[in-house]
């Protein structure tokens, strides 16, 4: 579920990028003594490793076959931390090389994919994956990554106005969810595959830092809401973001006074949207300026 | 003369309990060029694993006079470049020229500089044209050469090739032996071809179940261990 | 190889190979965003317009023309899908402007990776202020996707020259096991190929590019371009 350019309406695809791109960045300082340059190679190839994998078919009946999606196997092979940082840069190469995924949209993407679709399989494997249910917990894991990936993708696209009916909907999510029951089942054989090869590659559930659990708990909450947005009726979701102000004509995108004061003087609707996306970008830019700054000053 | 690399008694066991070196004792000297021969399997990888501490064992090594330890590792790995076995590990920045001018780098010279050493390294190998290239776009024999320049660019005292015939045809073979015969560094290289150590080695080591079981001229550590294929036509 | 084939476009030599990526990458976002908020009235203007700077800077940058707009289809299978599902809700104008939308959009980010290669682009995110960390694991991630997807095509071929035309789920699982092994390996050497050269914590890079008075040109003439076209799709 690579969402491409030109699905999100503005205010969706900026506050996603807004919000995914330093979130990673943060990632990739906080996790800090262990994410070093010297995690580069590694974390590198099992970029490349992803790719390549799921050139490889898994032949699961009556003729189809699914391959791996990745999120969920990196999460439980590398930690959270560095599988947020694998599957950002996986979605980078998508989006620019192999036109999988938009540019504008990427951080929706990363959103979905790499950080909730990431939390949502190591989650399972943390809190079961250590005991006698260690087997169903990472069949859980990437079911619930593949899930909530394509959940929090649907409600974007519905809170952005793509206009869905309920009986697709519930079409599209009975689809979903044998395709995330697939990438379970997957992800289990492969993970068992390693062990047997070498059984130190595979990180042990341990106790996690206060920070993880937070956002772990935060992607939850995050998967909740969106199987609520995507599952409830689509007329009560129109409802709702008209009343939010997304979906409606005249939306004011920030809302706050520099919105307002400076685009008044911007007649035409799609010159008024075009400002917005370019604040957003500003925003964005900002952001990462800043991140960058803190790396480079830790660093030195 | 005092020997650039001196190993006494050097024994190293990985941690899942291989003995992989057992006692080696090994000198190489200014000006030689030094072929190490051995089974599969028998420690000469592990062996040059230890020259600049990327393994540290029992035992001592001094390399230019200096222990191999913590404190010397910057300097050593200066003084010693070693070209691993697989070129597409050795060449892992985007283009060529960033990728010669890596060991530069590091050592603290700034980026002109640095690219200046890099391009009179990619000279001596013939690899001046590939300076944009990307590593993947290079065939077996120029990745091999692009990853010896990575090794000069660092002006080396002395210079370690683990299998450096690995994937090379044979007008590629005579290539890289006119090239380390026109080096004038000290070299220590590890191969399993009798004919390309003939070539270049001004002497050879046989490695036996992680000891060094011999050491002399080429022909007759080859005679001595029967290391040919010795067969009659087919 | 798709990955190869935009590799090999993005050393060509155009004048617009030769802009700076990050003028190229600012144009990018400029179309981008042009495209992606325009209404959907008039979008068949709006379409009509952008496809033809998507044309001509093509030309203008020597790429073969239908390599680059069929490789753009790549959006298809997600854009139809949900194109279909809204025709079939009952929107057929909303439909149509998505496929119009997405299918623009990619063709203009694979013009800007046809002419700009990878390295360079990844260098020109960095000094736009991309957190250096992602950039670099990116840069390895498509040094190694060469290696190790052509491993993957290897076992495939060993595979099914002993005879699995279709390989079981469990060998498929085997042999990404296998594939993930090689690649912990494969990054255990390059990490120590690494060190050997005198990695101790930082990986370095060389002089910047300078930016040029055309780069700058560049980036006010895709936005001169997209106002007049959006504006003339509104009458
Ligand atoms: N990472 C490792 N962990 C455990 N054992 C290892 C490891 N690497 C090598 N060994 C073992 O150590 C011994 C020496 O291996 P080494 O790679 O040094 O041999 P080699 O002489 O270079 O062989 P070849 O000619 O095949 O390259 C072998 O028995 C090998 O299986
Ligand atoms: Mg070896």
């Amino acid at each position: 579920m690579h969402i491409p350019d030109g699905f999100l309406s503005t205010p969706v695809w900026v506050a996603l990028d807004v919000a995914s791109l330093p979130a990673v960045g943060y990632v990739a300082r906080r996790a800090g003594s262990k994410l070093e340059e010297s995690r580069v190679p590694l974390l590198g190839v099992m970029g490349a490793f992803v790719f390549a994998a799921q050139m490889i078919n898994f032949p699961v009946g009556a003729g189809t076959s699914g391959h791996l999606v990745g999120g969920a196997l990196l999460s439980i092979a590398l930690g959270p931390k560095a599988a947020i940082v694998v599957m950002t840069a996986i979605l980078f190469v998508q989006a620019l090389v192999f036109q999988d995924g938009g540019i504008l949209a990427l951080g929706a993407n990363i959103m979905n994919m790499a950080v909730a679709g990431v939390l949502a399989g190591w989650l399972p494997y943390q809190l079961w994956g250590g005991g006698r249910f260690r087997s169903a917990a990472i069949v859980a894991a990437g079911t619930l990554s593949v899930l909530v990936s394509a959940s929090l993708a649907v409600s974007e696209l519905l809170v952005s106005g793509v206009s869905m009916s309920s009986s697709v909907l519930g079409l599209s999510f009975a689809l979903f969810l044998v395709s995330a029951l697939i990438e379970g089942f997957i992800t289990l054989a492969v993970v068992k595959g390693i062990e047997s090869i070498n059984p130190s590659w595979i990180q042990k559930p341990a106790t996690a830092a206060p920070a993880v659990r937070a956002l772990t708990a935060s992607s939850v909450v995050l998967a909740g809401v969106g199987v609520l947005f995507a599952s409830g009726a689509p007329d009560g979701l129109e409802h709702l973001s008209e009343a939010i102000g997304i979906a409606g004509r005249q939306y004011t995108l920030l809302p706050t006074p520099l919105a307002d004061y400076e685009l008044e003087g911007v007649s035409s609707e799609w010159l008024r949207r075009a400002a917005a996306g370019l604040i957003g970008l500003a925003l964005m830019f900002g952001l990462c300026r800043l991140l960058a700054k803190g790396i480079v000053n830790r660093r030195s | 003369m005092k020997p650039l690399i001196q190993a006494r008694q050097l024994r190293y066991r990985y941690p899942d309990g291989t003995l992989a070196l057992d006692a080696v004792d090994f000198d190489l000297f200014p000006g030689e060029t030094v072929a190490i021969f051995g089974a599969n399997g028998s420690g000469k990888t592990t062996f040059v694993l230890h020259l600049n501490g990327l393994l540290q064992g029992e035992g001592s090594l001094l390399v230019c006079g200096k222990p191999v330890v913590r404190e010397n590792l910057a300097e050593v790995r200066r003084k010693i470049g070693i070209v691993f076995q697989d070129p597409d590990e050795q060449l892992f920045m985007p283009t060529v020229l960033e990728d010669v001018a890596f060991g530069p780098r590091n050592s603290g010279l700034g980026p002109e500089e640095a690219e200046q050493r890099a391009l009179a390294a990619m000279k001596k190998v013939a690899m001046s044209d590939a300076r944009d290239k990307a590593p993947y776009h290079l065939s077996a024999g120029e990745k091999r050469r692009a990853a010896i320049a990575g090794v000069l660019a660092m002006d080396p005292e002395i210079l370690v090739l683990d299998e450096p015939t690995t994937f090379l045809d044979p007008p590629g073979q005579r290539e890289l032996v006119q090239l380390l015969r026109a080096l004038p560094q000290a070299k220590l290289i590890v191969t399993h071809d009798v004919a390309f150590a003939r070539a270049v080695a001004t002497r050879a080591v046989f490695f036996l179940h992680g000891t060094v079981a011999g050491s002399g001229p080429v022909d007759a550590i080859i005679q001595q261990f029967q290391w040919d294929i010795q067969l009659g036509p087919a | 190889m798709h990955h190869a084939t935009i590799d090999r476009w993005s050393r060509g030599q155009s004048a617009i190979h030769r802009l700076d990526a990050r003028a190229k990458i600012l144009s990018l976002l400029i179309v981008l965003i042009a495209v992606g908020t325009a209404p959907t009235a008039g979008i068949w203007r709006t379409g009509a317009g952008f496809g033809a700077l998507a044309v001509a800077s093509a030309s203008l940058a020597r790429l073969p023309l239908v390599g680059v707009f069929t490789r753009s289809l790549a959006v298809l299978p997600f854009s139809l899908t949900f194109a279909v599902i809204v025709y079939v809700t009952g929107d057929a104008y909303q439909a149509s402007a998505l496929l119009i939308k997405s299918y623009i959009s990619a063709s203009f980010v694979l013009l800007l990776v046809s002419t700009t290669p990878l390295p360079h682009l990844l260098r020109g995110l960095e000094r736009l202020g991309f957190p250096a960390m992602l950039v670099l694991v990116i840069q390895y991630l498509y040094r190694y996707l060469f290696v190790v997807s052509r491993e993957a095509q290897h076992m495939r071929t060993a595979a099914i020259s002993r005879g699995f035309q279709r390989a079981g789920f469990r060998v498929a699982a085997g042999a990404v096991a296998t594939l993930f092994a090689r690649s912990y390996h494969r990054a255990e050497g390059i990490h120590r190929a690494m060190i050997a050269r005198g990695f101790e914590r930082h990986i370095p890079i060389l002089a910047a590019e300078r930016l040029r008075l055309s780069d700058g040109l560049l980036v006010l003439l895709t936005l001169g371009i997209a106002v007049i076209i959006r504006t003339g799709a509104m009458r």
